[in-house]
Parts: structure tokens; C-alpha cells; sequence
């Protein structure tokens, strides 16, 4: 590593750690409607929405009717987006005169970016017009991103509040957490992407003659304020169909630390905001350091596994160095890899270099970080509320432990939120063994690999993963675009999506009906570096051993293999 | 259910008119006013106001007078992007790299730098470390009939050094500033 690989770790660093308290804060007082800076300017639409909506800001749901509004509203947004790109063909804005998806994967795309996962089974720049972009994908990258928020802040209401029957108003959490949350970062990412050199036109592509005189078709669009909400949001989808690793979505090295700050950006400011919600913002340091280290535990390996040379490569012809097949020079080592990590730990998906051509165990890190539920960070919203489930377990194991009734910030646990928790410890197993070992018995579906030995395996097994998880990356040189695996990746993606969000608002639910016992000198504390550890621990058995035969089909045995 | 459904598909409407169309139509006004260049796609105009490319595009070089960049997968198709998705393992990929190290070897250069023999993650990667451009000085000097010390001094002047990344040099540029070098060479006309 030289001195710019420090220097990127240290920015990255930098940028997301220093401004998450305040960032934090903003976040609290946004979902709590009080004023900020940006009430004057946002206020007014946010009232026209409401207006305009039929919505009494005032008047709070129960958990049911706040998980029937966010059911209603995702699959309003499902309809129009299966529609649009379906009928892209027959609408306006599509200068490149690009045909409607076949309904398979309408179906896999409209699925995708609802459920904030964005697996992309098409290339953008071939196969969607700048009006389906627009007005259907980049919608849903806002809103799918605002939607994990809302789940978010109800559960945090649930556990801060005592005796309450509501946990807030869906349509205020939406709205607000889409104009104050997300459009001003955005704004700012937007323009700062384009000054490095994203493209933001509504042009035609352009047509060059090269240096040598060969014709070169050069594909545009409104790419710059797209990718700042793929970044943001945690969605991933890129605008082009290798993602961030197009010099056009990702020019140089500074637009890739800007996007890779932007990917865990709100997603760790979010943990202060939590704090604030319970009043108690040693709760959010115990659960940042626990995310911390498990990010750079598989920070760290990676690293080591990708400085490695590849052993089938070993020629006296050939410089021995770090694998440079499917990476951008921009990027480098360090730059890939660090986004490698940032991507599957935040279940944001995007890539600046291929995965598939990753070094076995790099590759294995990506999988396992999505496989422990993407709570290292994880996605919007949906990353704390994941790791605030593996919290609730760790009290109730602590509470097993030491023989005395579990409760968290003075709600006890008890049957009915254990039962919930459960649940969703069942859901990335369900979509990623069981999904992924039918597809892996049949012929047709495992068919779809493009790499022979236990790296096709572990094609298959990224994309199940991937699915389940949210998260959107892949290996991509896995055939996903057919109607089974654009049906069964996209159950796999709803089972991952609302596997979590349903129980998660039951939860917030249960919990906000409870009364807050006074924590006394029996109470465990969950703040000190003894939880933190018993956290870590309880991710890595709870959701690492679950994956650890499967792994050792893929990556392990791939390591094996080369010999390395 | 219609508690539900109007403020749904409202919702839907309104966040489809700001995120959809507002949001992008913004940051399209501002970033055509503040960089019209970067906003357009950074195309590289010739002097009759020809496009010839984009800075941040690679171009499929070939032929011994020119800095070839990074290989492609896809054959720098720009519609659609791609790339070779070969894991470490495939046995296709070291049968490529090998071959093509064998092309590229030579003696006196030691081993092949891997940005020659490695595809890019887009097809399209439009810099090459100085380093695996100087593995090719002595070919082009050859073709161009330019002195080396010329050339090495090009790939100076050309290579960009970010604090937080690798160096790199933009082939295109650096074959534009060839192009120039050999015109001059040939004309004795030009300044400086």
C-alpha cells in the first residue's frame, strides 16, 4: 500500500465519522417535525404534500395501519414502475428509441428498486430510456431509502415511548424523511459528481469519429443526479450497466471517495439519531463500535486477500502483483476494495470493480458482510433496525445468561417480541439456502453461471444472497436475466424486504405498549465495551455459522484450489 | 382501504413530480451553468469542431504508433458496457493473460505490467499507469521515430497524481499530445 491508499482511508474515514452526531441530530429533529435550517425553504412544500395528500400530519398509526400505508404506497410505487418500463417503448423522453422490458424483468426491476435493493438484471445505458431512469427508478431510489428511515424512527419511537398505542404517521415519516433527508445531500453529491466530470444532459448520445477514425457512439443522460441517490440512498442501482466502475458514473479518484463516503453516510449518522430518539447516546457508541469493528475485521482481510497475486498467473512474463483484472486504474487496489467492503456491509450494491474477478476470500468477505443481515451499517433505516434486532437477542441471551427477565432500555422482552425476533433470524437462511439450493439442483437455473469449479457455485450463491439481503451487487457474470431467476431472485428480494420490515413494526408495536421499567442495579447495561463484544460475537455465530458450509463450498474451496 | 389509497397514489404522484422531475431538472440547470464541459459528456472537439471522443472514454488503439490503454472485455463497446467477469480461477483467464504476455514481452523491459494483460472493470478505463505506458515507450519510438527521452517526458508531463489514488496518465490526452509532437517533428513549425 502507498501513501494515497492511507490518505483514502484516512478521508473516507474522516467524512463519514466527523459530521454523524450533527448529521445524527438533524435526523431526530427532521422525524420529530421540529425546525431546522432547512424549514423555511422545505416547510411549505412539505405542507403542500399534506394538503394536496389528504394527510393530518397530526394524526398517528398503530403499527398496522403505519405497515398497511407503507404496503399500500410500495405497491402503488410497484404498479406505476412494472408500467412504465414495460410501456417505455410508447412513452416520451427515449431518444434512443429503446423497446419495453419483457415482463419478467419488469417484474425483477420494478421489485428491485422498490425493495431498495437495485439487482440489475439489464444494462442501463441499452436497455432503459432517460424517462424510466427518471421518473420510475430514481423515484424509487428516494423513496424505497425513505420508506427503511420511516420503519426505522417507528421502531425507535417504540422503544423510547411508554405505554403508547401509536408509533407514527407513515405518510409525515415518508415525506419528511425524502425533502429533509435525502433531496439536500443529494443536491450537493449531484453537483459535486458533475464537476468531476458525471454527464447531467437530456442530449442525445453523442457520435465521435476517434484519434483513428473509427466511429465511437457515446451514451449521456441525466447520469449525475441518479447516482447521487443510488449513492445516498443505499439503492446501488447504477446508471450504466457497470455501475460505478464507468469512468462516466465514477471519473476520478475524488468523485470515488465522495460516492464511497456517500454509500454509510446517513446509515451512521442514523445510529446518533437513534440516541437521541432513547435519550441515551452511550446506546449509540456501544452499537457504532460493534459496526465499526466488524467493518474493519472484514476491512481488514480483504485488504490482505486482494494484495495477494493470483497464483494461476505466476509467469516469468507476467508481473506478479495485486489482480488488476476487472478494476479501473483510477481506482486501484485499496480504492476497489474499500468499496467492495462499503458496498456489501451497507447493502448498497453498487461496484467500481467486478466482483466476480475479486480474489476468493475478498469475495467471501462481500458475501458474509450481506449474509449477517446487512447491519454493519446496512442500508438506510434498514441497516439499524437489522442490527437493532441482533441487539434485542444479545439481551435476551445476556438475560438467559444471568437468569433475569431481558429488557432493553427498560422494556422487557418476552414472548411475543422473542417469537418476532426469531422470525427474522429465519429470513436470510429461507432466501439465500433454501431459494439458493433450488436453484442450485436444477439444471436449467444453475445453468446461469459463467465461471467453471466452486466459483460457479459461488456466482449462484452471491446472487441469493445478494437478493435476500437487499443489497443488489453481484457476480456478474452470472446469466440472471431469465424468467426463473428474475421471478425467484425477486421473491427473494421481497422475502429480504418485508421478512424484516413486517416484524420490525410488530415489534416497535409490542414494545411501545410496554411501560418503562426503572432500570436499577440489577438492569444489564448495554452500552459498555462488554456488550459491544457480546454483540459482535452473537452477528458472527448467529449470522456467520448459518453460512459457513456454503461458503465452504465457494470461496473456501476456490482458495483451496489456486493454491494461494 | 381509500384512507390508504388516496394518500398513497398521491404521494406517489407528488414524489414522482419533486424526486423525478424537479430533482433532476435542478441539477441539470445548474450543472449545464456551471460545467457545461463535464455535464456534456467532457467531448474532445478537434479544430474544424469535430467530436472525437471523450476525455474520460477509452479509444480501441492499435497499430505501433499509438499508447494502447487498458484491454476490454467488450471490445470498447460504449453500448453496452462490460466486462470479462472471469474469476481468479477460470482457466480462461490465465490462458489470455499468458498469451498475451507473450505478445507484449520484452526481454530488456522485464515482466508485463498487469494493467497490459488485466481487462478493465468497464471496457472503457481511459488511464493507464505511467508505468505500463513506459513498457511501451520503446515500440512507439520505433513506429513515430521520436527519441525516447521525448516520450518519457510526455508520460510526465501527462500523469496526474490525486492524493487519494494511484497515479495515472488519460491515454487519450497523452495520444493527442503524440499526434501534436509527431506533427511538429515532421513540420518544424511549431512554437516551444
Amino acid at each position: 500500500m502507498h501513501s494515497y491508499d492511507f490518505a483514502l482511508l484516512l478521508a473516507f474515514f474522516a467524512i463519514v465519522l466527523l459530521p454523524a452526531p450533527w448529521l445524527g441530530r438533524f435526523y431526530y429533529k427532521v422525524m420529530e417535525g421540529q425546525r431546522t435550517w432547512l424549514s423555511p425553504a422545505l416547510g411549505p412544500l412539505e405542507r403542500g404534500c399534506y394538503r394536496l395528500a389528504g394527510v393530518q400530519a397530526e394524526q398517528e398509526h398503530n403499527w398496522k395501519q403505519y405497515a398497511l400505508a407503507l404496503l399500500t404506497f410500495n405497491l402503488a410505487g410497484f404498479v406505476l414502475l412494472f408500467a412504465v418500463l414495460m410501456l417505455q417503448g410508447y412513452l416520451p423522453l427515449n431518444p434512443q428509441r429503446l423497446p419495453g422490458q419483457d415482463w419478467s424483468l419488469a417484474l425483477n426491476t420494478a421489485v428491485s428498486f422498490v425493495t431498495n435493493t437495485n439487482w440489475q438484471a439489464y444494462s442501463g445505458e441499452a436497455s432503459l430510456s432517460y424517462l424510466s431512469q427518471m421518473l420510475g427508478l430514481t423515484v424509487q431510489n428516494f423513496v424505497s431509502a425513505a420508506t427503511g428511515l420511516a420503519v426505522l424512527v417507528a421502531l425507535c419511537r417504540g422503544i423510547a415511548r411508554r405505554s403508547a398505542t401509536t408509533v407514527g404517521n407513515f405518510w409525515v415519516d415518508l415525506t419528511r424523511a425524502t425533502l429533509y433527508g435525502l433531496l439536500p445531500l443529494c443536491l450537493l453529491l449531484a453537483l459535486l459528481l458533475v464537476w468531476q466530470g458525471v454527464p447531467q444532459t437530456f442530449a442525445d448520445y453523442a457520435h465521435a469519429v476517434t484519434l483513428q477514425g473509427a466511429d465511437q457512439t457515446i451514451p449521456l443522460g441525466p447520469a449525475a443526479s441518479q447516482i447521487a441517490i443510488k449513492q445516498l440512498g443505499t439503492n446501488g442501482g447504477g446508471f450504466f450497466g457497470v455501475n460505478s466502475a464507468h469512468p462516466f458514473e465514477n471519473p476520478t479518484a475524488w468523485s470515488n471517495l465522495f460516492e464511497l463516503a456517500s454509500i454509510i453516510l446517513i446509515p451512521v449518522a442514523l445510529v446518533f439519531t437513534f440516541g437521541h430518539y432513547v435519550k441515551d447516546l452511550r446506546q449509540s457508541r456501544a452499537i457504532l463500535a460493534c459496526m465499526l469493528a466488524l467493518f474493519l475485521i472484514g476491512g481488514a482481510t480483504a485488504l490482505c486477500a486482494e494484495y495477494q497475486p493470483n497464483p494461476a498467473l505466476i509467469s516469468e512474463q507476467v508481473q506478479q502483483s495485486a489482480p488488476m483484472e476487472g478494476k479501473e486504474s483510477r481506482f486501484g487496489t485499496t480504492g476497489s476494495v474499500l468499496w467492495t467492503i462499503t458496498t456489501t456491509a451497507a447493502s448498497n450494491g453498487s461496484v467500481n470493480a467486478m466482483h466476480d474477478s475479486l480474489n476468493p476470500l475478498t469475495g467471501m468477505v462481500a458475501m458474509l458482510n450481506m449474509m449477517v443481515g446487512e447491519v454493519i451499517f446496512g442500508g438506510v433505516g434498514a441497516g439499524l433496525y437489522g442490527m437493532l434486532l441482533f441487539v434485542l437477542i444479545a439481551v435476551f441471551l445476556a438475560g438467559l445468561m444471568i437468569g433475569r427477565t431481558p429488557e432493553y432500555l427498560g422494556k422487557k422482552l418476552q414472548a411475543r417480541e422473542v417469537q418476532l425476533l426469531v422470525a427474522t433470524l429465519l429470513v436470510m437462511p429461507l432466501g439465500v439456502l433454501v431459494l439458493g439450493a433450488l436453484a442450485a439442483s436444477l439444471p436449467g437455473p444453475a445453468g446461469a453461471v459463467s465461471n467453471p469449479g466452486a466459483h460457479g457455485f459461488s456466482q449462484l450463491l452471491y446472487a441469493y444472497t445478494s437478493g435476500t439481503a437487499n443489497n443488489g451487487s453481484a457476480f456478474a457474470g452470472f446469466g440472471a436475466n431469465t424468467v426463473y431467476h428474475n421471478v425467484m431472485i425477486a421473491l427473494a428480494m421481497l422475502i429480504g424486504r418485508l421478512g424484516y420490515i413486517l416484524p420490525v413494526l410488530a415489534l416497535a408495536g409490542s414494545l411501545a405498549a410496554k411501560n418503562r421499567a426503572p432500570q436499577g442495579q440489577n438492569s444489564f447495561p448495554t452500552h459498555g465495551p462488554l456488550f459491544t463484544g457480546l454483540l459482535l460475537v452473537i452477528i458472527l455465530l448467529m449470522g456467520g455459522l448459518t453460512f459457513l458450509p456454503s461458503l465452504a463450498l465457494g470461496p473456501i474451496a476456490e482458495q483451496l484450489s489456486l493454491g494461494f | 382501504m381509500t384512507t390508504y389509497l388516496r394518500p398513497a397514489l398521491s404521494l406517489v404522484v407528488l414524489m414522482t413530480v419533486i424526486t423525478g422531475a424537479l430533482y433532476p431538472l435542478a441539477v441539470t440547470a445548474v450543472a449545464q451553468v456551471a460545467f457545461p464541459t463535464q455535464a456534456n459528456g467532457s467531448l474532445v472537439h478537434d479544430e474544424h469542431g469535430q467530436v472525437r471522443g471523450s476525455a474520460l472514454i477509452a479509444q480501441p488503439f492499435t497499430g505501433d504508433g499509438w499508447f494502447h490503454p487498458r484491454p476490454s472485455a467488450a471490445a470498447y463497446a460504449t453500448v453496452a458496457s462490460g466486462a470479462s467477469n472471469l474469476a481468479p480461477s477460470n482457466p480462461a483467464l490465465a490462458e489470455r493473460v499468458k498469451a498475451d504476455a507473450g505478445t507484449l514481452y520484452r526481454a530488456e523491459l522485464g515482466p508485463v505490467p498487469q494493467a497490459l494483460l488485466t481487462t478493465s472493470a468497464s471496457g472503457l478505463d481511459p488511464h493507464l499507469s505511467p508505468q505500463a505506458l513506459a513498457y511501451q515507450i520503446p515500440r512507439v519510438a520505433a513506429a513515430r521515430k521520436l527519441p525516447v527521452e521525448r516520450l518519457q517526458g510526455l508520460i510526465e508531463e501527462a500523469t496526474l497524481q490525486p492524493l487519494i489514488g494511484p497515479p495515472v496518465v488519460n491515454v487519450l490526452a497523452l495520444n493527442q499530445a503524440l499526434e501534436q509532437l509527431t506533427r511538429c517533428a515532421d513540420h518544424r513549425n511549431c512554437e516551444g
